[in-house]
């Protein structure tokens, strides 16, 4: 118990020491600052209140992306050019051809999945007494790390040969059904579909808020209208609400696709790359910090970067559209 | 309004009731399910979680707290001799500053570009919003050589080697740059939106900007800030690409989520560690979700381009 003391108690003093500090370094300075007046007022509260964030913005992000991309032209230790070879080593080696393919079937298969469910449930919802209860074990694992979810189904997809007692939930329904279950993290491509699985049961949740709360919406008058028109069900939705929360629709799809461009730590954790599971980011930090070949890594960031920003600058126009509405 | 619709006009109902609440419940079953079972392993003894399946325990329960006593403190085998104790103490270490750090700064910032107009203030507003689309990896290499080895232009140095790296202070900064361009937008958002005329009463009456975003700003704004840090939170705490390479993976300060992401790859990590240390890893998230859900939601819909 000393020991753990003597370990620990540091540790919480450098916290709250450093955060102490921040204050009241920030404390003095706005009061000193606050006395100047006069002309020199106005420059002196904004370098204050703006230059700490823009100097770690320089620091932290900008300086280190225009880095990235040089090094992306340069060698495994970054002290000499080489053209594009980073990049063509991406379009000629076969590793990084299936990495680009499972990468894809990200892409396509997690954003329409978490978003047609998430639809699919918040029409639903809309439906239902006490949505409150469902609603709110839809969206837990959005708090969970992708690290615990994916420990959680690690469990889930557990497997012991045939004539042991399965202990994972998948292999003994599949044993249920009469069938035999199989080593699953090892069975390619099923392994990168299971995989999708952990990032659809963390995120569903996600869409289904945000697609509910737009269907809450729909004006009541606009569906009243059409009602005594005669539409009703299917078309009801087709027409009128799926139109009206198409937006929202779009917006949880193009999250989806960054999501799954970005996807990494369900990955590093359950598979670490292997079994053809590999996708851009967990190649990425591989490259760089296992391979230690800071070329390839940045060349594998800058394509990532090249993938999400469209896509990003997308969903930010069209939120900030939503939000002026 | 809508509700009250719904029950008179049937003709707004796309699925009946009954067919919508029998499948949201479905759903919802089998969405709880695995969190379900990794609770009810991580209460099972080493032995009785490889000889019987979880939900056949429920039939014939019996439950230990050996799990997390062990985890906690350590259970003396290799790959946890220590506990994740230490693990635990780490990420509270890194997550309290690395969530009061950028908010602060981002506050400020965003009350400046808000209220302390200049010219190009719009630009710089713009440009640090359009940050937002670089992702991490953009980052990692060169900030890591940046505090190992500081920044050099052919031989001479232009910045010194900060020697943080592998100390708190080398993860509060990532996080705390990371977090600026989705926060000072958001807070920006907020800001702006307080009134007007509050605000240049203020001004009027002599109060400076120091004054003002200590008296006005930041009890107005306190809704606003809850939820990013909120927000923050979670995601320091939930992070692993940051943690991986910032922290070494030492016990001195790896958070527990890198902790628990290295026992599931290394050799000899038991069932009872798994899911026990998963289950203390994801508690706090937990409870903050369902303490603060409100926020929770708040925050998460507004940062979900993070």
């Amino acid at each position: 118990m000393s020991n753990f003391l003597s370990v620990n108690v540091p540790k919480f003093t450098s916290a709250f020491s450093a955060i102490a500090i921040f204050f009241i370094v920030l404390g003095v300075i706005f009061t000193i600052a606050g006395r100047a007046n006069g002309r020199k007022a106005r420059p002196i509260a904004l370098t204050i209140f703006l230059g700490p964030a823009l100097i770690l913005l320089l620091a932290g992000v900008v300086i280190p992306g225009v880095r990235t991309i040089l090094f992306s032209f340069m060698n495994p230790d970054s002290n000499g050019w080489v053209g594009f070879a980073n990049y063509q080593w991406m379009i000629e080696d076969p590793n990084v051809k299936v990495i680009m393919v499972n990468t894809i079937l990200w892409i396509l298969v997690v954003p329409l999945f978490t978003a047609a469910l998430g639809l699919l449930l918040a029409v639903m919802l809309d439906r239902i007494k006490h949505e409150s209860i469902p609603k709110s074990l839809l969206f837990m694992p959005m708090a969970i790390s992708f690290v615990g979810a994916s420990i959680i189904f690690k469990f889930v997809y557990e497997y012991n040969e045939p004539g042991e007692v399965q202990i994972g939930l998948l292999s003994a329904v599949v044993k249920f059904f009469g069938m035999t279950p199989s080593n699953w993290m090892l069975s390619k491509p099923l392994n990168t579909f299971l995989l999708m699985i952990i990032y659809v049961w963390t995120q569903m949740g996600f869409g289904m808020v945000i697609l509910s709360a737009a269907i809450k919406g729909v004006p009541a008058d606009i569906v009243e209208a059409s009602a005594l028109d005669g539409a009703s069900g299917w078309r009801l939705f087709r027409n009128i609400t799926f139109p009206m929360v198409k937006g929202t629709f779009i917006v949880v799809l193009a999250t989806g696709v960054v999501g799954a461009l970005k996807v990494f730590d369900i990955v590093r954790t359950m598979t670490g790359g292997n079994f053809s599971t590999n996708v851009l980011a967990n190649e990425m930090y591989s490259q760089t910090f296992v391979q230690f070949d800071q070329g390839k890594g940045s060349a594998l960031a800058v394509v990532l970067f090249l993938l999400v920003a469209p896509i990003l600058i997308y969903n930010i126009k069209s939120l900030r559209k939503e939000r002026t509405h | 309004m809508a509700k009250k619709l719904a029950e008179h006009n049937p003709g707004r109902k796309i699925f009946s009731s009954k067919i919508a609440t029998t499948v949201v419940w479905f759903v919802t079953i089998i969405w709880t399910i695995p969190t379900l079972g990794l609770l009810i392993t991580s209460f099972k003894g080493e032995k009785a979680i490889l000889d019987q399946a979880w939900w056949t325990t429920l039939l014939h329960p019996s439950f230990t707290f050996a799990n997390y006593k062990g985890v906690f403190l350590g259970d003396g085998s290799e790959s946890l001799s220590a506990g994740v104790l230490p693990y635990f103490v780490n990420s509270i270490v890194i997550t309290l500053p690395a969530t009061i750090f950028p908010i602060v700064i981002a506050t400020m910032a965003a009350y400046a570009l808000a209220w302390i107009r200049f010219r190009g203030s719009d630009f710089l507003f713009f440009s640090i919003f359009a940050l937002q689309v670089v992702p991490l990896q953009m980052a990692l290499i060169p900030l890591l050589l940046l505090f190992t080895g500081g920044a050099h232009i052919g031989s001479i140095a232009i910045f010194p080697a900060l020697g943080i790296a592998g100390k708190f202070a080398g993860i509060w900064l990532p996080h705390t740059m990371f977090a600026l361009p989705l926060a000072i937008y958001l807070l920006h958002n907020f800001i702006a939106g307080l009134p007007r005329d509050l605000m240049e009463a203020a001004y009027v009456d002599g109060a400076n900007h120091f004054t003002v975003f200590r008296r006005i700003v930041l009890p107005l704004a306190v809704p606003g800030i809850a939820s990013i840090a909120i927000f923050q939170f979670l995601w320091v705490w939930n992070d692993l690409l940051v943690a991986l390479t910032f922290a070494s993976g030492t016990e001195e300060v790896a958070p527990i989520n890198s902790k628990l992401a290295s026992l599931v790859g290394q050799y000899g990590s038991g069932y009872t560690q798994l899911s026990a240390g998963a289950f203390i890893t994801i508690a706090i998230p937990l409870i903050v979700f369902f303490s603060l859900q409100r926020y929770f939601v708040r925050g998460l819909l507004a940062g979900s381009v993070k």
